[in-house]
């Protein structure tokens, strides 16, 4: 059986370049293992072997972050390996940043599984844990002896497409991925060795962070609405015919401004969704069944409301992180303030 | 209250011509047991069959899962105000037939019952398959309203259950344990001073029609929170009425054995005291929850806790009762764990729980529901394979020509459980 192709990627401090003053050395690409890569070999066995090494400086890759992925990628590709790590950075903030860079884009451009391993706090691990599989490791290279194997273990895993387990089993960083195991104890111990330490004052771990949630309280009523400006914002992914923003229809990274000055009503033919989460049918059809410009509109001329501001806001919440979502509420937050909005009908789907 | 249990091990069931338990075995005679049950004018037919551990067996769709027990000393009799006369029970002496299960099967909602499997992979993930199970067949005449059908079946495992404990009465237990519950006054002895308040607030299901909980046979979700316990619990006072989601549900069998009331008992008066057990409900209402949940601080604060383990039942609509017991507890100072469950969806990376809170910051969870399972097929199926498809858990095209399932793990009966019954959790 021929061996699995494994390609490294290190810094310039662990490939014996030397330290900080050569961090501003570009990739290069050295045939075999090398540095910590000896450690990897030994412990893959017959199983896989690493054909192809590449040394790079933390600075040149983190300064010139796009010519650097892009070498990178170039000298992965030319190797065709089975699978790629990265690592461990332990806690080097910059060749934590590289390792998670330079992962993410392999396992998208190449669709190559990828490995690497970082110490809990490292930047790179805050910035790549749910994206790249990474391996918690000790806070310096004296980790390396422990990081080494299970890294090693969760490789040959990954290469093999077996089950990946729990992140407390296979010793990853939470990725944000919930994985079945099965504890040595009963849930009920489990939890009266919990109380107990919770009692004591001891630190414990729950097995289940609680998200958290922004609890904002309602702003008081509005008195008068027939003198209130009445803006619209959604989730629901209303945008003008062809999204010309190209709002994603899921995950999405931004929202759009869009004007509805004069506009009474909307049609299939001026507007429809780009949230991906729905049967868009009846949304395309009909849009205001989304954003009910019409009835504001209605509403406006009637003097129920005194005015529809002239521009509403939309995202798609389809999957969209809250991180994200909350960007983008800040800073429409601001701009409906700054129109002078007395009041926003918010709408989701 | 004091109860002494004496179990008495079950290594094998067969059937023969006469009922009793010899040498560590269950002889069942069908024909009287199943008399009672074929009374009842909803139940067509019923018939028994034998699922014994590591057998190619899949039983489905499975209702209730009971163990036999029989009272032998002191008041009242087992599931009172369900089989036997309301009574006080949780005192004198208790047999238990240990190792074996009445296993209630059969069709009643169709998308509410469970898997269990006594080989395989998914033996792994239900307690239910290292027991010795008497399974109870039942099917319901044409035209039945699924309520009252359902009373009727549950009714029927219980009897069943409480019939084969009688044949325990005379026996010589293998073990007895006792298990003693302190009276208020007791709990603030001197030599327990030091020990930290430990009480448990135990969440039943009463979402409402078929999703609910006998308590000495009140509806749960016509009662406000009280106090039990523990050894009450014990002789069959809390009995499962609910068809849900198979692998949150706690059946009649966890109730009897519940883990965290056994886990608490074995460290009282040495690691903690516990100083008592709060039964509340899941009612849909918003005003049921606050009232339900402002009753359970209200006696949490009464019982002077420092601490409480507070477990829950379903999915979803409880998880907001869940959170608020919690916050209530915790806002007056009282430490929590919840074991609770998750649905992350398949992928894992959905939001688990329905409602959260930063002062849920203890949590142990029995798993992923929605995660994945491919179950191998089986040789011999007790019950029916027609509802597969529709059960919770299950897709259309669960069952697959092989008859292999994949299906969520949702679908099998107890693989989740919030009482903290298994080892299964998740990260």
């Amino acid at each position: 059986m021929s061996k699995f192709k494994v390609v490294h990627y290190i810094n310039q401090f662990f490939g014996q370049v030397g330290g900080e003053e050569m961090a501003h050395i570009p990739a290069e690409k050295r045939e075999g293992p090398a540095g910590p890569g000896l450690a990897f070999s030994k412990n893959f066995g017959d199983e896989a072997e690493i054909v192809a090494t590449i040394v790079c400086g933390d600075s040149w890759f983190n300064e010139n972050l796009e010519l650097a992925t892009e070498t990178v990628l170039e000298m992965v590709k030319e190797e065709s390996p089975d699978l790629f790590i990265a690592g461990p950075a332990f806690n080097a903030g910059r060749y934590g940043v590289a390792c998670g860079t330079i992962c993410d884009a392999v396992q998208t451009e190449l669709g190559i599984p990828v490995l690497t391993g970082m110490y809990v706090e490292n930047p790179g691990a805050d910035m790549f844990r749910t994206k790249v599989l990474t391996v918690s490791t000790a806070n310096s290279a004296a980790g390396m002896r422990k990081a080494v194997p299970t890294m090693a273990k969760l490789a040959l895993k990954l290469v093999k497409g077996e089950r990946i387990g729990a992140s407390v089993e296979e010793g990853y960083l939470p990725d944000g991925v919930r994985r079945n195991f099965f504890d040595k104890k009963r849930g009920s111990t489990r939890a009266l060795e919990m109380l107990l330490k919770k009692i004591a004052g001891a630190p414990f771990e729950t097995e289940y962070p609680m998200p958290t949630f922004d609890r904002v309280p309602p702003m008081p009523a509005i008195k008068d609405m027939t003198k209130a400006t009445v803006a619209i914002v959604t989730s629901g992914g209303i945008v003008p015919k062809g999204n010309p923003d190209r709002i994603e229809s899921s995950s999405a990274s931004k929202y759009g401004s869009y004007s509805i000055e004069g506009v009474d009503d909307l049609t299939s033919d001026t507007f429809e969704t780009a949230h991906g989460g729905h049967d868009p049918v009846y949304a395309n059809e009909d849009a205001d069944r989304v954003i009910p410009v019409d009835v504001l509109r209605q509403y406006e001329k009637e003097g129920k409301i005194g005015k529809l501001h002239d521009w509403f806001y939309s995202t798609t919440g389809n999957g969209t992180a809250v991180a994200s979502a909350k960007k983008f509420a800040a800073e429409i937050a601001e701009k409906l303030i700054s129109y002078d909005v007395d009041a926003v009908v918010l709408t989701s789907t | 209250m004091k109860l002494e249990v004496g179990y008495i091990d079950i290594k094998g069931i067969r059937f023969g011509d006469y009922n009793a338990v010899e040498d560590g075995i269950l002889i069942v005679n069908p024909e009287p047991l199943l008399e009672p049950v074929l009374e009842d004018p909803l139940i067509k037919s019923a018939h028994f069959e034998i699922a014994t551990p590591g057998e190619s067996i899949r039983i489905t769709p499975v209702k209730d899962v009971i163990e036999p027990r029989v009272k032998v000393e002191g008041s009242g009799g087992v599931f009172p105000g369900m089989v036997s006369k309301v009574d006080t029970v949780g005192s004198g002496k208790t047999h238990v037939l240990r190792g074996m299960a009445v296993v209630t099967a059969g069709p009643i909602v169709g998308f509410q019952e469970g898997i269990i499997d006594m080989t395989g992979v998914g033996a792994e993930y239900t307690p239910f398959s290292k027991l010795h199970n008497l399974v109870l067949v039942m099917e319901p005449v044409e035209d039945f309203k699924q309520h009252e059908y359902e009373a009727a079946a549950r009714l029927a495992g219980l009897r069943t259950a409480a019939a084969i404990g009688e044949l325990a009465r005379e026996l010589v237990p293998d073990e007895t344990v006792v298990y003693e519950t302190p009276t208020i006054a007791e709990t603030f002895k001197e030599e327990w001073k030091d020990l930290p308040r430990v009480g448990y607030v135990m969440m039943l299901q009463s979402q409402g029609l078929l999703h609910d909980t006998y308590v000495y046979g009140v509806d749960a979700k016509r009662t406000l929170s009280t106090l039990i316990s523990a050894t009450e619990v014990m002789d069959g006072a809390i009995v499962s009425g609910n068809c849900v989601s198979a692998c949150d549900k706690n059946t009649t069998y966890h109730h009897q054995n519940n883990p965290v009331i056994h886990d608490l008992l074995a460290v009282h008066g040495k690691k903690i005291n516990f100083v008592g057990t709060i039964i509340t409900n899941e009612n849909v209402y918003l005003d049921d929850k606050i009232r339900s949940s402002d009753w359970t601080a209200k006696m949490a604060n009464y019982l002077s806790l420092d601490a409480a383990i507070i477990s829950q039942e379903g999915f979803g609509n409880p998880d907001t009762d869940l959170i608020m017991n919690c916050t209530k507890l915790e806002k007056q100072g009282i430490k929590t764990v919840i074991i609770t469950d998750e649905y992350a969806g398949q992928d894992g990376k959905s939001q688990s729980l329905a409602d959260a809170d930063e002062l849920a910051n203890a949590v142990v969870t029995g798993g992923n529901a929605n995660e994945v399972v491919i179950l191998p097929p089986l040789d011999r199926v007790i019950g029916t394979l027609d509802y597969v498809d529709t059960v919770a858990g299950g897709h259309a095209g669960s069952l697959r020509p092989d008859g292999s399932i994949e299906a969520e793990l949702q679908i099998i009966t107890g693989s989740t459980n919030e009482m903290g019954f298994n080892r299964m959790s998740a990260r």
